[in-house]
């Protein structure tokens, strides 16, 4: 009977190494996909039950902050400020999810990030519960805080983004309407309901979504500083003249392209692109537009920054693209910034902080640290340089032109003993463009001659001012006082 | 099999001196026992220490007092051995103190996890470590008394005859009983409950039903090794002789349509065909009733729905999530296994109490998310040393009814481990059984511990010097030998 005991005792042997195998695939080969399923609940009480790092702005201000609570989830994501911050730090609930740098920066303020393994092992050594790393953002608190109250003050609906032209550190990021982190990121399930039902139902006008990065607009007239520099890269100078008619025809087309009013440019047959520019004449820009056409013109604007689908600030970034030019009336419409031409804030903030930066176009970021549970920088983003956009002559040419604009320009809170480069925009946007309120832009950076800060403003449907709303009268004070906060506490 | 070999068997030199000197006594090995129930003891102390400091609960002395307390019940379970059985294994109750202590700290885990929990239909969560103290103590008495009252295995096979009637009546009445006494839990019909109690008959008919089959087999061995036909190379037994084949097939399926309960119909199915097979020599037996068992699961799983759902959670769990009795179950087991990974999420640091029935028939997931692969791994390793242990006693015992009941055994208790496991981590699927010496439960317990007990009995068979040792007269070699007449088998 030995044998057939003994070959009972080879089939046991296999039992337990079919069991070790099997137990092999599903701990280790194949484990991730049982622990990041969606169902798996594990992963995500975790994650809470672990001290979240804290996300601060430059100064070291902290305005994503965690307090330990009692209750099951151990620890509470609370956010100061919540309102002006909350496009750039979104939200973490347990309901909902996360958004904004939570989302982004995840791995790193949960301390599943690589770059803190050293540390979760030492923790694991020492007894200590693993903590997520810190995340230091670029944003200046002083003009965050003032973007924020100058959409605010007035219920406008828009976005302020400014940007350090040298190296692209993102110093304010706002969009309005806002809303309370703090009451998503709440234990309290039914409060987290409440408000997420809130905020997302029809009047709420999307305050989830940050529109200085998510929202695509018609670029209007501050287009015209991309088809200005594509003509001054094709050889053109500020001088090169333009039709000065009030009103053009549309090659090909009985539709006509006005100016703005209708208004002549100049009072001669023609003027030069420095008026053109500084008095925001489309039919001018239309025949630009037209001269250097399609190809070069989306070169140019590519330079700047469009088409570009990968780009993240570390937040994800919508697309900004000039649109199908099928025809020539279709160029000349792009030319003037409208037509199919869609923009993010954020891309218009990038294109007036790379004419600043003598046409070298530095890649955003709002990340400037990544520090470790116990402050010890563990990375650094560097200042990143990805394109070319103009030759340092033509960039200075364009400031010339654009500080020109900036004196023709409206609107209050001229900044004292600064001198400001900037463009305006008035976008008409809707299946009825005459009949709905505009949106207001402005792209702007100064000091004109030494640049410290470049900003872009819309504010949407012409903020207070309805039909008659113009960059200059709603945006450009926004603008302004912007910059102001940033070259006054320098 | 490298571990302390009985005297007689390895080198002949030992063997000479067992047998032919007096004066030397051949070793018990009982003080390595005693060293390995220490180790375990202070194992399983180890184990309840991080459990109680990882779900944040104030270490006393206590702790201490506990681990001595288990250290003592097994060192008189030890004693019991030293007095009654003192040459057998000393592997075998090291290995059952340290998954019984596990188990006991698992099922304690979930205790705190659960506490105070309130279930859908009111009821509280009812702490059972304690309970399952008693039960280990009650079944320690009774590997005690069967270790002192059966002091030689063979006495059961003279009552082989009434152990199979009563081990059959009790496999069965659960399912034929009315409901108020033999209740359907978790869609098994296999409990009795006599006032406060529940027990599992079919735990106890198992062993009893092994020993009934093993005298049976024994005393008509003859009968079964008589050949029939040859067909495709294998001997196929007489028609006539297949009845105790059939016999036990009509068992299995009975259990399974009448008490749902798939994993024991497979595991005495399991059994039975084993004992065959060692009984008799031939393959032909394992072929056959492999053939058998895979024609009766295919109608069962055509006719019955229990046996659907069993198949269809295995096969994908995850989309029979939200099914009442669908995969939910298996799916958290999963979660856990994977979320464990490979070193685990730490002994009372995981959170196991998400898997429904975590501290019986899934116990053993608990393991693998707490204690890792590693752990998991180790553990079925402990199930492993302490079959083959039994198997090895098995193969060393001189008489052929202990050879085919310790085989039996031991097979039995990694056939259940296989069962178990295998569908705790999706191998096979979820039958329902419980974890031998883990899981918590009186009956499975208790019947453990007797089957220990038999184990042990012949082990110490196996292994005590033969009392009269004739010195054997030195043996010419086989081809001096004279040729002898031999009995024709009747």
């Amino acid at each position: 009977m030995n044998t057939p005991l003994r070959r009972v005792g080879m089939a046991m042997m296999v039992m337990i190494l079919l069991l070790l195998g099997n137990a092999t695939w599903v701990q280790v080969i194949n484990a991730d996909e049982w622990r990041k399923n969606a169902y798996n609940r594990r992963v995500l009480l975790d994650e809470y039950a672990r001290k979240r790092g804290l996300i601060t702005v430059a100064d070291g201000t902290v305005i994503a902050d965690v307090k330990e609570t009692t209750d099951r989830l151990r620890f509470l994501r609370t956010y100061n400020a919540g309102p002006a911050y909350a496009p750039v730090t979104g939200y973490l609930s347990v309901t909902y999810g996360t958004s904004g740098m939570e989302r982004a920066e995840n791995d790193l303020l949960n301390g599943s990030d690589d770059r803190l393994l050293a540390r979760r092992i030492s923790a694991l050594i020492t007894g200590r519960d693993p903590v997520g790393g810190n995340v230091q953002l670029t944003l200046n608190s002083k003009v965050q805080q003032t973007a924020y109250d100058q959409l605010t003050a007035k219920g406008y609906t828009g976005s302020v983004v400014a940007i350090k032209p040298d190296t692209g550190e993102i110093l304010a990021m706002a969009s309005t309407p806002s809303y309370d982190p703090n009451l998503l990121a709440s234990h309290d399930v039914n409060e987290q309901a409440a408000a997420w039902k809130q905020l997302t139902s029809k009047d709420a006008n999307d305050p989830l979504v940050n529109r200085a990065t998510q929202a695509l607009y018609p670029a209007g007239s501050t287009l015209k500083v991309v088809v200005a520099a594509a003509a001054l890269a094709d050889g053109k100078n500020k001088d090169a003249q333009y039709t000065a008619k009030g009103t053009v025809k549309l090659p090909n087309t009985q539709t006509d392209l006005p100016n703005f009013n209708g208004t002549p440019c100049g009072p001669g047959e023609t003027v030069s692109m420095e008026t053109a520019l500084a008095k925001s004449c489309n039919t001018a820009f239309g025949e630009m537009a037209g001269q250097v056409g399609a190809n070069k013109l989306r070169r140019q604007a590519e330079k700047f920054g469009f088409n570009d689908p990968d780009l993240t600030v570390p937040l994800a970034v919508e697309t900004s693209t000039l649109g199908p030019i099928p025809d020539e009336a279709a160029l000349w419409q792009t030319g003037i910034g409208q037509r199919d031409v869609q923009i993010t804030p954020l891309e218009n903030a990038v294109i007036a902080a790379t004419i600043a930066n003598n046409g070298k176009r530095m890649q955003p970021y709002l990340v400037s640290k990544v520090l470790g549970p116990d402050l010890k920088p563990i990375d650094e983003t560097d200042p990143d340089e990805v394109d070319t956009a103009m030759s340092t002559a033509n960039a200075n040419a364009l400031r010339d032109m654009m500080i020109q604009s900036e004196i023709n320009t409206g609107g209050e809170g001229r900044l004292q003993n600064v001198q400001v480069a900037s463009k305006t925009g008035t976008a008409e946007h809707g299946a009825k463009p005459l009949e709905n309120n505009p949106h207001a832009w402005y792209i702007a950076f100064a000091p004109a001659q030494k640049p410290e800060i470049a900003i872009a403003v819309i504010v949407e449907d012409g903020g207070d001012r309805g039909l008659g709303a113009t960059g200059g009268k709603v945006a450009a004070p926004i603008g302004r006082a912007v910059m102001n906060a940033y070259l006054a506490g320098r | 099999m490298g571990s302390p070999t009985p005297a007689g068997e390895g080198s002949p030199g030992a063997s000479v001196a067992t047998n032919t000197s007096p004066g030397l006594k051949a070793p018990t090995r009982r003080g390595t026992e005693l060293v390995m129930l220490s180790f375990a003891a202070g194992l399983v102390t180890l184990a309840l220490i991080l459990v109680e400091l990882n779900q944040e609960r104030s270490l006393s002395m206590r702790i201490l007092y506990l681990g001595l307390a288990y250290l003592g019940l097994f060192a008189c379970a030890h004693l019991a051995v030293r007095r009654w059985a003192p040459y057998a294994d000393p592997a075998i109750l090291p290995c059952v103190a340290l998954l019984n202590g596990l188990g006991l700290v698992v099922i304690h885990r979930i205790d705190l996890a659960l506490e105070g929990t309130v279930f859908p239909d009111g009821s509280v969560w009812d702490p059972v470590a304690f309970k399952q103290v008693i039960w280990t103590a009650i079944g320690l008495l009774l590997f005690a008394a069967t270790l002192k009252f059966l002091t030689d295995h063979r006495m059961l096979a003279r009552f082989g005859y009434t152990f199979g009637l009563v081990g059959l009546v009790a496999l069965l009445l659960p399912g034929v009983l009315p409901g108020f006494i033999a209740p359907t839990i978790n869609g098994a019909k296999i409990w009795l409950r006599i006032g406060p109690l529940s027990i599992q008959p079919g735990e106890f008919a198992k062993i009893l039903l092994m020993v009934f089959f093993a005298a049976f087999l024994v005393s008509k061995r003859d009968l079964f090794t008589t050949a029939g036909r040859r067909f495709l190379g294998m001997d196929l037994p007489r028609a006539r002789d297949l009845g105790p084949l059939f016999a036990a097939w009509g068992v299995t399926v009975a259990v399974m349509v009448l008490q749902k309960d798939l994993g024991s119909s497979l595991l005495f199915f399991g059994i039975v065909l084993v004992l065959l097979y060692v009984a008799t020599e031939r393959a032909a037996w394992v072929v056959l009733g492999l053939g058998l068992f895979a024609g009766g699961a295919v109608v069962a799983w055509k006719l019955f729905t229990h046996v659907q759902q069993r198949v269809a959670n295995w096969q994908d769990p995850i989309a029979r999530y939200d099914v009442i009795g669908g995969g939910y179950q298996i799916s958290q087991s999963l979660f856990g296994l994977a979320t464990g990974g490979i070193g685990g999420a730490g002994l009372g640091a995981g959170r196991p109490e998400m898997i429904p029935e975590a501290n019986t028939d899934f116990i053993t997931a608990v393991i693998g998310e707490e204690l890792g692969f590693v752990g998991f791994a180790a553990l079925l390793l402990v199930y492993m040393i302490f079959a083959l242990r039994g198997l090895r006693s098995a193969i060393a015992v001189r008489d052929s009814f202990g050879k085919l009941l310790g085989g039996g055994l031991a097979f039995a208790v990694c056939f259940q481990v296989f069962i178990v496991v295998g569908g705790v981590t999706k191998l096979i699927p979820m039958t329902g059984i419980t974890a031998p010496f883990l899981s918590y439960g009186g009956s499975s317990l208790l019947a453990n511990y007797i089957l220990v007990a038999l184990l042990l009995r012949i082990s110490a068979a196996a292994r005590a010097p033969q009392r009269a040792a004739k010195p054997k007269p030195q043996q010419p070699a086989i081809a001096d030998q004279h040729t002898v007449m031999v009995e024709r088998p009747k």
